[in-house]
């Protein structure tokens, strides 16, 4: 019996103490304002999450001052949700009942993003996301639930169009199984057959994976113009280097998921001709892209990611709407429901990677798809084409 | 029909891919197979001695990239080099964690050691990840482009040089490995512990140097197949080796675990009917079932197989213990 | 030999005499057990009570009192104290109602691995079947394929889901079991590994040519549970369902396991030849272990399903049966009582304890009391953390936290030290 105990005993000392470390450090005389960043942190996806998280707490340490002069102090509560629903709805479950956390920006994947959006909306938690792009994620209608990314029904579409425009008539779609990819491979797939398109060929890959060899010889043997991969970067990176070794010549398309310096770094030379489409535009480019890029580097020791400012963006967001609450609150701190409107109330933000209006169901319809093709193996490409985003919006 | 004759066409090219797959499933899966066939256990951990392989494997050859070597000396060169540094380190990683976490639960309960090895596992991703993190400020690698060369086989079957130097390596590897445990001292050793542990121990056989000799020779493989890994596909990450371990291991079974030629054997059948199933199952199954149920396909052959012959492929069936 | 003042017998404190330091450990965990609920009643929202009030529990586990004391102080923890917590803090309601649902799976996966003996690495197929028996039913999903009926069916359809979903699994784990259960030791757990990554695909590939599954989009909003028109969807609800499920799991396992067939089990476990030759029918106490375990994770998904109003594959991943596998082994293989603290200790871990100082670790730096360096964010450690847990429970603890009774007994009576080679113990005898 003391054998069991003994470890017991410790480990409860050991969180009294941990318990007595928080309340010690929580000492301070401002009413607080927690906003949380949920993305996977550790496991297979924990790159782009991170990538995420930085962005986030970037943004939120520019601002930090400008709210202690409001009179709050503004904290950070990075979580992390292991790119797995049952943790993540633990994890919202949690964050509806500390009181100080007024908003959460959040999350990777569509998948985590749904479950737990049903928790935030118990709880009248507003919810900003960067990047979860399923349909279903909106189309519920929650009040809580805001997204600044383009839907799969926009970006689809729209690499379709411009591959058609390009006089592509024939293309072999990918897709990796994940809600992500198969969502926008198959808004690509509709929108490619009604513009008069041939589908040579449809096929899942297992992400996580390294050889796709037999997929890119079924390309080949379809004789297709071009490939639409539904996925992200690691899986598109390979696929685009495979086919270049294999000397397989398509034209090679994806969504924003391949918006990555990565992309480069793993396909090499051969991303020279490919193209992604995307709701940032080259970021580095503007001059507050640039300052974003330096102060990213300055700060974390590497480059900003992908959707690094979709995170910038989706914070500044959420503190600009909690800045608006506060304000028609007569300065003091707004509840939770003020915070929900005032975010779904966003319109005519002007952000790094794009500008944010918020229609009733918390889509962004200022948001604009950009295609954008490698002319060199330099990351970031050349913008190509942009499309506003309203004219893929339903209704 | 048409669709099929067109698939006919690219058969010998994927049997190339399918090869050097299935090369590099099997030299991992015989570093599942040589532990479980002395110490009847499952190391769950392998696949991440793999993932460690790789790291440090591709580490040399970035190195020799800023040094600005790379370019200088020969790619083979360079290659077995970057592969012998792997060997050591993940050699000497496997007997580490042989000693540090397997050697105490050694006489636990059988699941035990198992679940230790899941442990160990976690703990490794997470310590490659943080040391990478830690110089790099990223976690995956990339490696450097060795090869370049395509070469032509045969008409419809044009190999990239780098796979025919990763088939090359897997067979001298296995050819060696064969050699060592029918003819040298402590191959013998081995297998004789393999067979009984407590007669080979009365025998005068130091057990324990012999298990630890299992692991390092194991991981080690399992590090040059990292490298070569790495190589071939260009991009590690540290939870690259979950997937392959899960494929290795299924390879090793399908072989009959514990047994040296199974592993092989499992391997390369294990990558010849993913290529094939992933290319074909579209065209046979009218598109029903598309390169996605490839896997499916993979699990319910090595269930069938085991079904029927219960001890794998080359396993041979095992009266029960009395 | 002086006697117990609670509970005599030579059990006992190991036979020796009750000394003044058992007397202090009584006395400690008298008060924990009196206080630890007291003080999570007055603060509810906070997790160290929280930890304490469970830790509590474990000491009304460990008080040597009589039985009905013991049940009686359980009963009051868990029938009257968590649910007034509960219903206002949901997050400990929802971690407790986690911690009963994977109790019910590790009391599943424990009759196949801890009575019978059989490695089952792929138990997370079977729950994947009970959530999306559910799952379909009771969403919109069912309209794409069912030519009949009004979906979704209402919440107050839940209960009969709950058995059916149990037959269904049930039915799949008894189809499994047929072909494969006379393969021996890891031989079987490839199977059951390589049968479950199937079903896991056939989830995520099942959207067409007819949509059954909707693939890797995953199907919701799922119905939550109704009586009539209360819809219980709070956590609260939950963990009032899940506890009176495991209750009764429990009463129902404990039954089994005193009765013939568990016997049954043991022999095989401990000797299959020898079982066989003494006429237990091998084949069938296999199946039946087998498709009691697949039901039992199939009812429990069904609560998961309308819990999350949500599911997925990933949510039934290889991982998913690998953590139930470690409750059930750490918490002792073939104790009943010990998989349930198996389960409750790596679910305190993984949602609580870590998450707790993960967050306590990032507000210091935050506060700047610290300066780590993002590589070194807390945040990012869980699993390392959980593996090192896993290593050193297997080094100091290999028979689990709460070894199974028979283990001791037989070690006792072997004169064996603790820490010494457990003969008896779960598939040791394998293969």
């Amino acid at each position: 019996m003391k054998r069991a105990l003994s470890p017991l005993v410790s480990l409860l000392v050991a969180i009294t103490l941990l318990a007595g470390g928080v309340s010690a450090v929580a000492q301070t005389a401002l009413p607080v304002i927690k906003i949380a960043s949920v993305t996977p942190l550790s496991g297979s996806q924990a790159a782009m999450g991170e990538t995420i998280k930085d962005g986030i707490e970037l943004a939120l340490n520019e601002r930090v001052e400008e709210f202690k002069a409001l009179g709050f102090d503004l904290q950070f509560a990075p979580q992390d949700d292991q790119a797995d629903p049952k943790v993540g709805v633990s994890i919202a479950q949690r964050l509806i009942e500390d009181k100080d956390i007024l908003a959460i920006v959040g999350h990777w994947n569509s998948g985590v993003a749904i479950p737990s959006s049903e928790v935030y909306n118990q709880g009248n938690l507003a919810m900003v996301s960067p990047a979860n792009t399923a349909v279903a994620v909106t189309d519920r209608a929650l009040p809580v639930v805001n997204r600044i990314c383009a839907r799969d029904d926009a970006q689809g579409p729209a690499g379709a169009d411009y591959l058609f425009s390009l006089g592509l008539t024939s293309v072999f779609i990918l897709q990796d199984k994940t809600a992500y990819g198969q969502g926008v491979a198959d808004e690509f797939q509709k929108r490619y057959i009604a513009l008069g398109g041939q589908v040579l060929g449809y096929e899942g890959i297992t992400a996580g994976e390294a050889d796709y060899s037999a997929v890119e010889e079924m390309i080949r043997a379809s004789g297709a113009q071009a490939v639409y991969f539904g996925g992200i970067y690691p899986e598109g990176a390979l696929l685009i280097k495979q086919l270049k070794e294999k000397g397989i010549e398509v034209t090679f398309l994806g969504p924003d998921g391949m918006d990555s310096a990565e992309l480069v770094n793993i396909a090499g030379e051969a991303v020279v001709g490919t193209y992604y489409t995307s709701t940032a535009a080259d970021v580095s480019g503007t001059e507050k892209g640039a300052a974003f890029a330096a102060a990213f580097k300055a700060r974390f020791g590497h480059n900003p990611e992908g959707y690094a400012a979709y995170g910038y963006d989706a914070l500044n967001v959420t503190l600009d709407a909690i800045k608006r609450a506060i304000d028609a609150n007569g300065g003091a701190l707004p509840t939770r429901e003020q915070v929900v409107t005032a975010v779904r109330a966003t319109s005519g933000y002007e952000g790094l990677a794009t500008n944010v209006t918020f229609n009733e169901i918390g889509d962004n319809t200022e948001a604009t798809v950009y295609v954008l093709g490698f002319s060199e193996a330099a990351y970031p490409p050349a913008v190509i084409k942009a499309i506003p985003v309203a004219e893929y919006l339903k209704k | 029909m048409n669709q099929l004759q067109v698939l006919v066409k690219i058969i010998p090219q994927l049997l190339s891919d399918g090869l050097a797959l299935g090369f590099v499933y099997a030299i991992v899966a015989l570093g599942y197979t040589m532990v479980y066939g002395i110490l009847e256990f499952i190391n769950f951990a392998h696949s991440e001695l793999f993932m460690f392989g790789a790291f440090v494997g591709t580490e040399v050859l970035l190195l020799l990239k800023s040094a600005g070597i790379l370019a200088d000396m020969s790619p083979t060169v360079a290659l077995l080099l970057s592969m012998l540094v792997a060997m050591i380190f993940s050699g000497a990683l496997g007997v580490t964690v042989d000693r540090v976490a397997y050697r105490p639960v050694r006489s636990a309960p059988k699941l035990v050691p198992f679940i230790s090895a899941i442990g160990v596992s976690f703990i490794l991703q997470d310590l490659v990840r943080m040391v990478e993190e830690a110089k790099n400020g990223k976690f995956y690698l990339n490696a450097p482009t060795l090869f370049t060369n395509r070469i032509t086989l045969a008409p419809n079957m044009v190999v990239p040089e780098k796979t025919l130097y990763i088939v090359g390596l897997c067979l001298l590897m296995m050819v060696a490995l064969t050699l060592f445990v029918s003819k040298n001292k402590w191959g013998k050793a081995m297998r004789a512990v393999a067979q009984d542990r407590e007669t080979a121990r009365l025998m005068g056989i130091n057990v324990d140097k012999v298990i630890a000799l299992t692991f390092l020779i194991g991981a080690a493989l399992g590090g040059a197949a990292g490298t070569l890994f790495s190589v071939q596909y260009g991009s590690i990450s540290p939870y690259s080796g979950f997937v392959l371990g899960m494929k290795a291991f299924t390879a090793a079974v399908f072989g009959g675990i514990g047994k040296i030629p199974g592993a092989m054997l499992g391997g390369i059948l294990l990558g010849l009917i993913e290529v094939f199933g992933a290319s074909f199952l579209g065209a046979l199954t009218g598109g029903v079932f598309g390169s996605e149920y490839k896997d499916v396909l993979a699990f319910a052959i090595l269930i069938l197989i085991l079904i029927f012959k219960p001890s794998g492929l080359l396993g041979k069936p095992v009266g029960e213990k009395v | 030999m002086a006697q117990h003042p609670l509970r005599p017998g030579p059990a006992a404190f190991d036979g020796k005499t009750f000394a003044v330091k058992d007397w202090i450990v009584l006395g400690l965990m008298a008060v924990v057990i009196l206080a630890a609920p007291l003080w999570l009643m007055a603060d509810k929202g906070n997790s160290v009570a929280f930890i304490a009030f469970l830790a509590s529990l474990l000491c009304v586990y460990r008080l040597r009192v009589p039985a009905w004391l013991r049940l009686l102080l359980a009963v009051v923890d868990l029938a009257v104290v968590m649910p007034l917590v509960g219903a206002s803090s949901g997050t400990f309601a929802h971690v407790a109602t986690v911690i009963c649902m994977y109790g019910v799976l590790a009391l599943g996966l424990n009759i196949v691995v801890g009575f019978t003996g059989l490695l089952n690495l792929g138990y997370a197929a079977f729950y994947a079947v009970g959530a999306y028996t559910y799952a379909i039913f009771a969403s919109t999903q069912a309209r794409n394929f069912m030519p009949f009926g009004v979906y979704p069916l209402s919440g107050n359809w839940f209960w009969l889901f709950l058995l059916l979903a149990m037959l269904v699994s049930g039915f799949v784990g008894f189809l499994l079991g047929l072909p494969v259960l006379r393969l021996k030791g890891d031989y079987l757990a490839v199977v059951t590994l390589g049968f479950a990554e199937i079903i896991r695909l056939l989830f995520n590939n099942l959207s067409k040519p007819v949509n059954i599954t909707n693939g890797p989009m995953g199907i919701t909003p799922i119905q939550p549970p109704m009586i009539f028109s209360l819809r219980l969807d709070k956590p609260v609800h939950y963990y009032v369902i899940v506890l009176a499920l495991l209750l009764l799991t429990f009463v129902v396992v404990r039954n089994l396991q005193n009765s013939r067939i568990g016997r049954a089990w043991v022999a095989i476990r401990e000797d299959e030849l020898v079982a066989r030759t003494m006429g237990v029918p091998v084949v069938r106490m296999k199946l039946l272990a087998f498709s009691i375990a697949a039901g039992l994770a199939g009812m429990m998904g069904v609560v998961f399903a309308a819990m999350q109003s949500y599911v997925d594959p990933t949510s039934f991943t290889f991982m998913e049966s690998i953590v139930i596998l470690c409750m059930v082994i750490l918490g002792g293989t073939g104790s009943m009582t010990g998989v349930i603290i198996g389960a409750l200790a790596v679910i305190v871990l993984q949602l609580q304890i870590l998450k707790d100082a993960s967050s306590y670790l990032t507000s210091l730096t935050t506060a700047g009391i610290l300066n780590l360096p993002s590589w070194l964010n807390p945040a990012k450690y869980e699993r390392l953390i959980f593996g090192l847990i896993l290593v050193l429970m297997c080094i100091f603890r290999p028979n689990g936290l709460i070894p199974e009774k028979r283990v001791l007994q037989i070690k006792e009576k072997l004169g064996l030290k603790p820490k010494a080679d457990a003969g008896g113990n779960a598939a040791s005898k394998e293969g």
